[in-house]
């Protein structure tokens, strides 16, 4: 089966492995490998890739090398099933999606064991993702073709349970966040479309299975790999679990599925860590509509009801819209006049809306340039855009000047456009809160901020002018997901970079000893949403007065605002309250967060010494509570 | 196709699967004597040469498997038959 379409074509991949494989410097081939990822790639090409990144690989696990641009995580794969032909695939995908993963699977069948018993060699490994990958013939409910609907659901849930208790081991004893596989039917059908009418007849178990299976991960703050929808979609073909792999190897995936099934796996660890794409930047003519704007003018270019080609293109903006209804940030990318471009968002039955682009770039200049140009105006990372472009040629030289924007091979056909983006995965999600509903219009805005702070006189005059509202509020479980999510994809204003998991979150912030907030800024022009979370716990490692900000980051869309003051204020206000004399400040230096090197003095810390075990390029600030002067800031603060 | 053209074809899809170029076929060779030839590569092997070959393999066939010689023999005569 072709897959991976979304993938560009390498003129001769193989060659340019075995190329690679000439390199003596183990990170030098892991670099080409995570290069090559990135190609249209089968089974056997991946498994080779996977070689090729090996000794590079392990050397970060060893902690003994970095590769920038890639973030390491380690998984473990419980599984009742073979999956050990899939590791290297997830492997070379997680390098396509920027991880360097370190993949630990339990033995065959052992996954009830390996998280009840304490299995140690886990535990050494400790896991940060936990993926629970179970098949219908693992353990089948013991049910009489004739069972109620009663019966059956009372057999669901306690398989319910028992996965339930599985999963609350996975967080306690190594607070990982699970996946949990859904269950891809394996028998053909007994009764045919009547199926489903029988309650215990195979299919219906099973889906009844996976209803109660996604409810409860719901509930649980466990995050699915929807293996089973996947394979009704028909994302895997006609042969995700072909009958005579099981029999000859116990494989649920035929390993020539390997790089998909690998690359849905990788999409969600990527998720995990904040590093799914956050902008589409679309194309205009042929792309969003069919015909050249310019050429054709508003009446004469092809959208909406009335021809199969007009109503494809619809199709498209409609699915473009969805999306930014979701969180996903819509720009515009076009060759064109900026007033002719603007003036096609008039035609009647346009689904997008002008005010639906947070970014509109229309001129005459290269697309790389102009892609460079929206990142900047939305301060975002070019590795957030996703490019969408009819042009083969225009996709081409930005995956050569702009490796870091993911850029979609598209079919011929703009008919299929929504189902080759969907495919690719570039917006895999791991939560889904209000804010994200709104992103869209916080991106405009902010646009709207940037001109009235070029029209404003004074710094001090644009910032009262703002009428901004911080509202901090401890760490619960309504802001978890949300909190997590900005501690993992906030690179620039981070002062440790510290990556946590929810459950590890919420194992600080529940504790009483620690302030944990989290941190919303409103103004005139509208609700920022989260833009800062603050986690401050007491450590062993400083004095019982003194507490330690272990991770202090904000969202670079709120910077130069004096948020950071109000910040300080709200929590210096908490540490007293909870008994503590002074805060104790750590900046950990990376290749990003160079702009909070200054952070801590600037608003009044002193240089302290370093605790014995803190690492040794990161510098420490001391803060005293009931001497220090307070911050000055233009925020009206709720605490 | 003869044995020896399977074999011939059949070669690119060892190097692929064990990643060496160096490889080179013979009839009498067996998983013994190609290192990394285990129960793991052997499906991965059985399956690149279904797509290399278009064909498929039967569960038998896949049990009856003795040598690389034989694996050729199946091979050409599943091409013989489409």
């Amino acid at each position: 089966m072709d897959q991976l379409l979304w993938l560009a074509e390498h003129p001769d991949l193989s060659a340019a492995i075995g190329e690679a494989k000439r390199q003596t410097d183990p990170l030098a081939r892991l670099a080409a490998a995570a290069r090559l990822s990135g190609y249209r790639r089968d089974f056997t090409q991946t498994a080779r890739l996977d070689r090729l990144a090996t000794d590079g690989l392990r050397a970060m696990v060893r902690g003994e090398a970095t590769v920038s641009g890639l973030r390491p995580l380690r998984i473990a794969l419980l599984s009742s099933h073979t999956v050990d032909h899939l590791v290297p695939a997830i492997r070379v995908a997680g390098l396509q999606r920027r991880l360097a993963l370190s993949v630990h699977v339990a033995p065959y069948g052992m996954y009830r064991q390996a998280l009840l018993m304490d299995d140690p060699e886990l535990a050494d490994f400790a896991p940060q993702l936990i993926i629970l990958a179970l098949d219908a013939r693992d353990a089948p409910l013991q049910l009489p073709l004739e069972a109620s609907q009663a019966e059956v659901d009372a057999a669901v849930a306690e398989r319910i349970e028992e996965l339930r208790l599985l999963w609350r081991r996975a967080r306690e004893r190594h607070a990982a966040q699970v996946v949990q596989q859904t269950i891809v039917p394996a028998d053909p059908p007994i009764f045919g479309s009547f199926e489903a009418l029988v309650p215990a007849a195979p299919y219906a178990v099973i889906d009844r299975l996976n209803a109660a299976i996604r409810s409860a991960a719901r509930e649980d703050g466990v995050l699915l790999m929807d293996l089973a929808w996947e394979a009704a979609r028909g994302s895997y073909g006609d042969g995700l679990a072909e009958p005579l792999r099981w029999h000859q190897a116990k494989q649920l995936v035929s390993p020539n599925l390997a790089p998909l099934y690998g690359d849905q796996l990788a999409r969600i660890a990527a998720a995990s860590l904040g590093l799914s794409r956050k902008c589409l930047v679309l194309d205009l003519d042929n792309t969003l509509w069919g015909g050249v704007i310019g050429d054709d003018g508003v009446d004469g270019i092809h959208l909406g009801q009335g021809s199969a080609s007009g109503e494809a293109f619809l199709a498209f903006q409609r699915y473009a819209a969805l999306l930014a209804r979701r969180g996903v940030i819509l720009a515009v990318c076009s060759k064109n006049d900026p007033s002719v471009a603007e003036a096609a968002f008039e035609h009647p039955e346009m689904a997008l809306k002008r005010s639906d682009i947070a970014a509109f770039v229309a001129n005459w200049d290269d697309k790389a340039g102009n892609l460079r140009r929206i990142a900047s105006m939305l301060d975002i990372g070019l590795d957030s855009l996703v490019f969408v472009d009819d042009n083969p040629a225009e996709r081409d030289i930005v995956r050569r000047e702009l490796p870091e924007v993911a850029v979609p091979e598209l079919p011929e056909d703009v008919a299929d456009y929504p189902a080759r983006v969907a495919a690719a995965g570039y917006f895999e999600a791991v939560s889904f809160t209000s804010d994200d509903a709104s992103r869209g219009r916080n991106y405009a805005l902010n646009a709207e901020r940037k001109a009235a702070l070029s029209q404003a006189t004074d710094m001090e005059g644009y910032l009262r002018g703002l009428e901004m509202v911080l509202t901090a509020t401890p760490i619960g479980a309504a802001e978890l997901a949300r909190s997590t999510q900005l501690i993992n994809k906030t690179n620039q204003f981070n002062l440790t970079t510290r990556r946590y998991g929810e459950a590890e979150v919420d194992r600080i912030a529940s504790d009483p000893r620690s302030v944990a907030l989290a941190i919303r800024l409103a103004d005139k022009f509208g609700d920022n949403g989260l833009i800062s979370v603050v986690l401050a716990r007491p450590d062993a490692a400083i004095a019982d007065d003194e507490l330690l900000i272990d991770s202090w980051l904000m969202s670079c869309r709120v910077l130069g605002r004096q948020v950071e003051e109000a910040v300080l204020e709200v929590l210096a206000r908490a540490a007293s309250a909870a008994g503590y004399d002074a805060l104790i400040g750590e900046y950990r230096p990376t290749e990003r967060n160079g702009m909070v090197a200054e952070h801590y003095p600037r608003l009044g810390f002193v240089q302290h010494p370093a605790p014995a075990d803190a690492a040794s390029e990161a510098t420490f600030w001391r803060y005293e509570l009931t001497s220090t002067r307070t911050p000055r800031h233009f925020i009206e603060v709720k605490a | 196709m003869t044995e020896a053209e399977v074999i011939k074809a059949l070669t690119p899809v060892f190097h692929d699967v064990f990643d060496d170029d160096s490889i080179v076929l013979s009839p009498e060779m067996t998983a013994n004597d190609i290192e990394g030839w285990d129960s793991q590569t052997h499906v991965m092997l059985t399956v690149a040469a279904e797509q290399r070959f278009g064909i498929k393999f039967r569960t038998a066939e896949l049990e009856s498997l003795r040598n690389v010689g034989h694996f050729a023999q199946v091979i050409g005569a599943k091409l013989e038959g489409k």
